[in-house]
């Protein structure tokens, strides 16, 4: 433990849940305003590398294990495609959103919802997959 | 229900395929998953065939928005034939795969492999049946990341590199392809291909509109591997992973020339362009360069499946060379070579395979002796030479039968004389093969490579169907030459 | 002040020229990623200069608003952005293991190598 990162240490833990709050409302909001799910997956993703850059590699390892990361970019990818066959399985077109629910708006609603949930999943799951890949890059050779 | 949604199907299957493999990893289940994946979308476009045969074009409204707002898909009887060539190579080639992947790529990457194989076929389909301009470039783009990745698989450490310049190369060319696009928007408003056609049809001839056909053009041919664009070609085919040569040879050049086949006729088939911009000539004396030049290259070339790069630049001088002047015969000779040169250049990829399985990568020293230790194998190059060059009896002359008649058409002698002489360029290096393997002396370099002694069932009965195929297709020319001569057709009404 | 008026596009041509010498003349495998980079930014310019309206406003309908910008361009090029990404992000892993596997990151040398292999095999 070293003593002179503490003003980061402490920063950061103050900072960490406001990034991850504020991706999440990007990515919740992105049906009503500026938003979505790229960049609440890039900003959820940015505030697991800061906390990676403060405590170590290791840690964040621990958190969010490499191999857990590579399943969600396969899950979010599968929630995308899995959403648009649902508009086949209720007799109309790939990605038609309008067939998930009673009525058209509602169903329009649940289908961006979904698949943004899963551009979301995947690009954090990406993000933070390429920072593994950099990161883990000569340290144990 | 389920038949009007085959095109969406078409890509979803392979889409879909891809992350479970990344889920479950084991090597043995990726594999069956891809194969069975390839199968499935080929037995998609098989159906897609048979449709269009009966029904003519057939539209899909993604997400039943109605185009030219939404993205559609639009099958028509060109695309189906290369949708129908993609699938076929990619369902054969996937069941080849497993004993020499095994070999040649680390156990903990296999399925990285199948998941980018799986996604390039996605990315490879969908270039090809969508009609929608800028969806063509998402899709182009996801072939070619993950063509990027299976090249760099390849043991070989230039693999590497070969990969990192395709990649430069490859962006390039895709990054052009997207400003032509944007151009096209700027000047329309629309991205559908076919609304895109109709409205340059009907606007008069500016600037921007050169400047995007210019853009397109040269952003494809690097794509395709038009002569000068080629360099980033021998390097990845040679040091990639023999599945993956085998399944890039036959498949990613052709969907990039239907893409050029696609720009030249269909979206700028009603503009008068051509009548400013020597786009044909252009494309012809590149043509001619290709044929020579890069036979002349494969000739003095040592590694195997470098030399047969080469001859892929060349042949694709023939495509593009049918492509380059405006008539049904040339235009037919142009498809079907598409289709013979997939099936040639994708036997011999498969037979190297079988050999790289025996002696490491393929050099003409390692091969001296081959026809007595894998007489097979050196039997089916010796054909698939043959188809190279041309010979009656094999699909390679069938192709080139139709090239000489159109351009005799045009009663251009002298091209006719040209292409006969670049023929006799590919009998050289397909004799310097054929000499290694049977005249020279037998030494016992290969031995200590030897992996093993018998080559696997799976992989021979590929390998042996397409080498059939090519004699077959010889022969029986009713699928190949129909097909291509509607879909030639197709091409030429678009641009009346 | 035609010039001024379409300086965007301007900009956009002396990066794509730029970025492509970048990618040509630098012997650097890390410098042609970035010529790459600069040369893939130049499309963002030239897809989002026409898309944009002075006194637009995202296009989500309300009363008090009249003029909107195109909202297919930005989507374009959002698509865009991220194939860009990947591109560089899988440039780089190749980069890392071009290092590890030659040693160096000068295209001249690696070619050498490239050369002396050939000869070996």
């Amino acid at each position: 433990m070293k003593n002179y990162d503490r003003v980061l240490r402490v920063i950061s833990k103050a900072m960490i849940p406001f990034i991850m709050v504020f991706a999440l409302y990007v990515q919740f909001h992105g049906d009503y305003g500026p938003g979505g799910g790229f960049q609440a997956g890039v900003i959820l993703a940015a505030g697991l590398i800061f906390y990676s850059l403060i405590y170590g590699l290791e840690v964040a390892k621990k958190i969010a294990p490499p191999r857990f990361i590579e399943l969600l970019v396969a899950t979010g990818v599968l929630l995308y495609v899995m959403v648009g066959l649902m508009g086949i399985f209720l007799g109309s077109d790939f990605l038609d959103y309008s067939v998930l629910a009673q009525d058209s708006v509602h169903g329009q609603h649940y289908g961006i919802f979904l698949v943004e949930l899963g551009v979301g999943i995947t690009v954090f799951s990406v993000m933070l997959t390429i920072f593994y890949m950099f990161a883990g890059r000569g340290r144990n050779p | 229900m389920i038949s009007s949604q085959l095109p969406a199907l078409q890509i979803i299957v392979p889409l879909l395929a891809a992350p479970f493999c990344v889920i479950i990893r084991n090597s043995r289940a990726t594999w069956l998953i891809s194969v069975l994946a390839s199968w499935v979308t080929f037995g998609i476009s098989i159906l897609l065939y048979l449709d269009v045969q009966t029904l003519g074009v057939i539209s899909y409204e993604m997400g039943n928005w109605a185009p030219p707002w939404g993205i559609e898909y639009r099958i028509d009887s060109i695309n189906v034939f290369v949708l129908l060539i993609v699938s076929s190579i990619g369902a054969l080639v996937s069941l080849y795969a497993y004993p020499s992947i095994s070999v040649e790529v680390d156990e903990n990457k296999h399925y990285l492999f199948w998941t980018s194989y799986l996604l390039c076929l996605t990315g490879l389909l969908g270039v090809t049946i969508t009609g929608d301009a800028f969806n063509i470039f998402v899709f182009l783009e996801i072939s070619s990341l993950s063509t990027y990745v299976l090249i760099a698989l390849g043991k070989n450490r230039h693999a590497l590199y070969a990969a990192f310049r395709y990649l430069i190369l490859g962006t390039i060319g895709a990054t052009f392809i997207v400003i032509g696009i944007g151009l096209l928007y700027l000047l329309t408003g629309t991205l559908n291909l076919y609304d895109l056609s109709m409205r340059l049809g009907d606007m008069s001839l500016t600037q921007p509109q050169l400047a995007a056909l210019a853009f397109l053009t040269v952003g494809i041919s690097l794509k395709l591997a038009l002569f000068p664009l080629h360099l980033w070609l021998p390097n990845a085919y040679a040091f990639a992973p023999s599945v993956a040569t085998c399944f890039l040879a036959a498949t990613a050049t052709k969907v990039a020339i239907y893409l050029l086949l696609r720009f030249a006729y269909d979206v700028f088939g009603q503009s008068q362009i051509f009548s400013e911009l020597p786009l044909g000539e252009v494309l012809l004396i590149l043509s001619i360069a290709a044929m020579f030049i890069a036979s002349t290259v494969a000739i003095y070339q040592q590694d195997i499946k470098r030399m047969f790069a080469y001859s892929s630049v060349a042949q694709i001088g023939y495509i593009t060379l049918g492509a380059s002047f405006a008539s049904h015969t040339a235009l037919t000779s142009s498809i079907v070579h598409l289709f013979n040169h997939a099936i040639t250049k994708g036997a011999i990829f498969l037979l190297l395979g079988l050999v790289a399985l025996r002696i490491g990568q393929p050099t003409l020293k390692k091969m001296s002796g081959l026809g007595k230790s894998m007489p097979w194998t050196s039997a089916g190059l010796v054909i698939c030479g043959l188809s190279l060059i041309g010979v009656p009896g094999t699909a390679g002359f069938i192709s080139k039968w139709y090239l000489i008649l159109a351009v005799l058409e045009r009663g251009w002698w002298w091209l006719a004389f040209m292409i006969l002489a670049s023929s006799l360029l590919a009998v050289i290096y397909v004799w310097r093969v054929v000499e290694t393997m049977y005249v020279s002396d037998s030494d016992s370099r290969g031995d200590s490579h030897m992996a093993s002694t018998t080559s696997p069932t799976s992989m021979t009965l590929v390998a042996w169907l397409f080498v059939t195929s090519c004699i077959f297709f010889g022969f029986h020319t009713s699928f190949s030459v129909e097909g291509a001569s509607a879909a030639a057709k197709v091409l030429l009404e678009y641009t009346k | 002040m035609d010039f001024l008026d379409n300086i965007n596009y301007w900009i956009a041509m002396f990066q794509i020229v730029m970025g492509l010498f970048i990618v040509i003349a630098s012997e650097n495998l890390i410098k042609t990623l970035v010529g790459l980079g600069i040369f893939q930014s130049a499309v963002y310019i030239i897809y989002i200069s026409p898309a944009k309206i002075f006194g637009g406003t995202a296009p989500i309908l309300s009363e008090n608003y009249v003029i909107y910008a195109n909202p297919l361009p930005h989507v374009l090029i959002l698509t865009a952005i991220v194939v860009g990404v990947a591109t560089t992000a899988l440039g780089l892993a190749l980069v890392v293991r071009i290092y590890e596997a030659f040693g160096t990151l000068e295209e001249d040398k690696i070619q050498e190598i490239d050369l002396e292999d050939s000869r070996n095999d």
